[in-house]
């Protein structure tokens, strides 16, 4: 049986587990109709083109987890902001690790969607929110019909959540390949500030793949920081959609560090509703041996005045292999636009590979949208000068490398945060740089 | 302390440097003049150990150690430097911590460990008061928005730090103001010592006034045409390089 047919037959049994009386399971039984008809996609898709997931879908995956696998807080400490106080949702093998967390209900909703899809006090939201910016594409809806786990975060109006939200998913590799699907929901409202950081990390060899959807608003004035580190060991593949509905005056920007896994597409898309506003996407991407990260990006202004900034660093070494696909869509209405988009990449091998594509539909006619691509190696007179101070040739090689993901590092608004990336991106780039970057 | 015999330098099969002989002892400082395109920078390259430049005959002596094959790294670890004519921005590396790097490479590279963080606050202090740097200069990012003068001044806090054995020095008078050369020369002067050297390429004789070089050399056509004194260059200053050239030519 493919994975196809054991998702699909899979819903029946999911059924049994879940309350089918609700209107989400409506939601569900729509979305597994839609996978049914369309299937995993594959290469003749535009929009999966440079990524075949071909090599991912033949492992035999666990849909659902048999056993509740405890992990002790010292085994995976390191995989947390941990010198910081901050709210955390973890999950093992896709199921809640309360032992882990630490969730609240005060002042503010940070907690489980099973919770939140299932409690009628949470009704009104998920009505409201749930699936309302998910696009019907087949691996959203996979990922819908299946939705039951997840973070849940509601921060109503005029709250300054005062301390970093982790999300982190941990596989123990208890079952001998594992398939999770979190399903997250943030709602931020009316002048509020919220700063998250989602983790997906596999505890051993076993494959693990991860289809996760994650459904942000911003309303009104609000500012949303959303971090993703990805930095998953080899056997790991992640499939992340992301979708942003922003309402007038927001803020958001999402960040995405690439630095591990087998393959990575990260499908963010972001939809303009309201006026000035600005949408940050940042990414930087570090990768070697045969890893594979896309970067599927979204912007679409659908209001005047609005602002947005895509920046994408990368560095391939290795067989390693990059896409970066960035559309920005700027409706008719949406005049007074500045749109811009850039991505830069380093190849420092003959067999690594970047596809780097912009597409740009602009429908208005007063607007500033640019764009740009570089694919280069590195300077050598830039390696010269470090080397003719004495910086070894692996050390100056870092240095440059550093320097050239630096900008998209200085947006990094928790300090602590940009210390531990810091010390990733060292540690990827194999060296001691000798002082704290 | 250098000795280059009969140098040959091509980058990309075309030929620059066409046989150099060239003698510095410890405690000279030795100026190198000429037209554009004479080569004067390709020598200095050469010798720190730029790649792209490859030796097709001759050889370059450090204190009697053939250097030839050595890495820029390894050059630099041995006690050569060069100050750059243009100087590379690196973003977000502050010069502080480019310097640190720096010198702990080279004390790594001696079997030293890292140097105190105290004792290098210290020498950054003190070289950074010789030159005349101002502390908020040293956590910017290392050449980024520099002016030229900022940018050679940092050459040679770099050269103060780091305390060279040979230190070529690649027309680093030019983009300076009188006021900056003025600093960037005392800065050598104060540097210079019986034990090293240093090697000044230079268009003009503006800096030498500063720096009183004990040997000029004319480079042309890679080739060193002409060595005199410091008088030499005044002549230079004065007549230009065309009796040269046609002296050559003759």
């Amino acid at each position: 049986m493919d994975l196809k047919e054991k998702l699909v037959s899979s819903f029946l049994a999911f059924e049994n587990h879940v309350d089918i009386d609700c209107q989400i399971h409506d939601i569900r039984t729509e979305a597994i109709k839609t996978f049914e008809t369309e299937g995993f996609p594959s290469k003749k898709d535009e929009a999966w083109k440079y990524t075949s997931l071909n090599s991912i879908l033949k492992q035999d995956y666990s849909v659902f987890p048999k056993q509740e696998n405890a992990i002790e807080y010292s085994d995976v400490k390191k995989y947390f902001i941990h010198d910081i106080d901050t709210y955390n949702i973890v999950f093992i093998d896709g199921k809640f690790a309360s032992h882990l967390s630490q969730t609240t209900h005060d002042g503010i909703d940070v907690c489980l969607m099973s919770s939140a899809l299932n409690k009628p006090k949470y009704r009104l939201i998920i009505e409201n929110y749930f699936n309302k910016v998910a696009t019907k594409d087949s691996l959203t809806s996979l990922n819908t019909a299946f939705a039951q786990e997840g973070a849940y975060i509601h921060i109503p109006k005029n709250k300054l959540v005062n301390k970093p939200i982790q999300i982190l998913h941990f596989s123990t590799g208890s079952e001998v390949a594992l398939m999770q699907q979190p399903r997250n929901l943030i709602v931020v409202d009316e002048n509020s500030h919220v700063q998250i950081i989602e983790r997906h990390q596999s505890l051993s060899n076993n494959p693990v793949l991860t289809n996760s959807v994650t459904e942000i608003f911003g309303n009104k004035r609000a500012i949303i920081d959303y971090y993703k580190i990805q930095n998953d060991n080899v056997n790991a593949s992640l499939i992340d959609n992301t979708f942003v509905n922003q309402k007038r005056e927001s803020h958001v920007s999402v960040h995405t560090f690439s630095f591990g896994g087998k393959l990575t597409r990260n499908n963010l898309n972001f939809y303009q509703n309201g006026e000035h506003m600005d949408s940050t996407l940042n990414g930087v991407t570090i990768i070697g041996d045969k890893q594979h990260v896309d970067h599927n990006t979204l912007v679409h202004h659908i209001e005047p005045n609005c602002e947005s900034h895509q920046d994408y660093k990368g560095i391939f070494n290795d067989s390693a292999t990059g896409v970066f696909n960035g559309k920005v869509i700027v409706n008719k209405e949406a005049q007074k636009t500045n749109a811009f988009q850039s991505n830069n990449n380093i190849l420092l091998s003959d067999k690594a590979t970047i596809n780097s594509k912009p597409q740009l539909e602009i429908f208005a006619d007063d607007v500033k949208c640019s764009h740009g691509c570089t694919i280069g190696q590195l300077d050598d007179s830039a390696m010269f000068y470090l080397r003719s101070r004495g910086i070894p040739e692996k050390e100056a090689k870092a240095l440059l490398m550093y320097a050239f993901a630096n900008n998209v590092l200085e947006s990094v608004k928790i300090p602590e945060l940009k210390k531990r990336i810091n010390g990733l991106i060292a540690n990827k780039l194999g060296v001691n740089i000798g002082f704290d970057l | 302390m250098l000795k280059i015999n009969n140098l040959h330098a091509s980058v990309e099969e075309k030929s620059i440097l066409k046989g150099i002989n060239l003698e510095v002892k410890a405690g000279e400082v030795h100026a190198i003049m000429g037209p554009n395109g004479s080569g004067k920078s390709t020598l200095a390259s050469v010798i720190a150990g730029k790649e792209e430049y490859e030796v097709t005959a001759g050889n370059i002596l450090l204190e009697n150690e053939d250097i030839e094959e050595l890495a820029a790294e390894e050059r630099a670890h041995k006690g050569v430097f060069l100050s750059f004519q243009y100087p590379v921005e690196i973003p977000g590396v502050s010069v502080t911590n480019f310097i640190k790097t720096a010198i702990n490479a080279n004390r790594k590279a001696k079997g030293l460990e890292d140097m105190p963080a105290n004792e290098m606050l210290k020498l950054i202090r003190s070289k950074s008061e010789m030159l005349e740097i101002d502390r908020k200069f040293l956590s910017r990012s290392l050449n980024q928005g520099f002016s030229g003068g900022e940018k050679k001044r940092n050459e040679i806090f770099q050269m103060a730090m780091l305390e060279p054995k040979l230190a070529i020095l690649d027309e680093t008078d030019s983009g300076l103001d009188i006021d900056a050369l003025r600093i960037v020369a005392n800065g050598v002067n104060k540097l210079k010592s019986k034990d090293n050297a240093v090697i000044l390429i230079t268009h003009y004789q503006r800096l030498l006034d500063y720096i009183k070089p004990d040997f000029v050399h004319v480079l042309y056509n890679g080739k060193i045409v002409k060595s005199g004194t410091a008088a030499l260059a005044h002549e230079l200053e004065e007549k230009g390089y065309d009796w040269i050239k046609e002296e050559v030519n003759a």
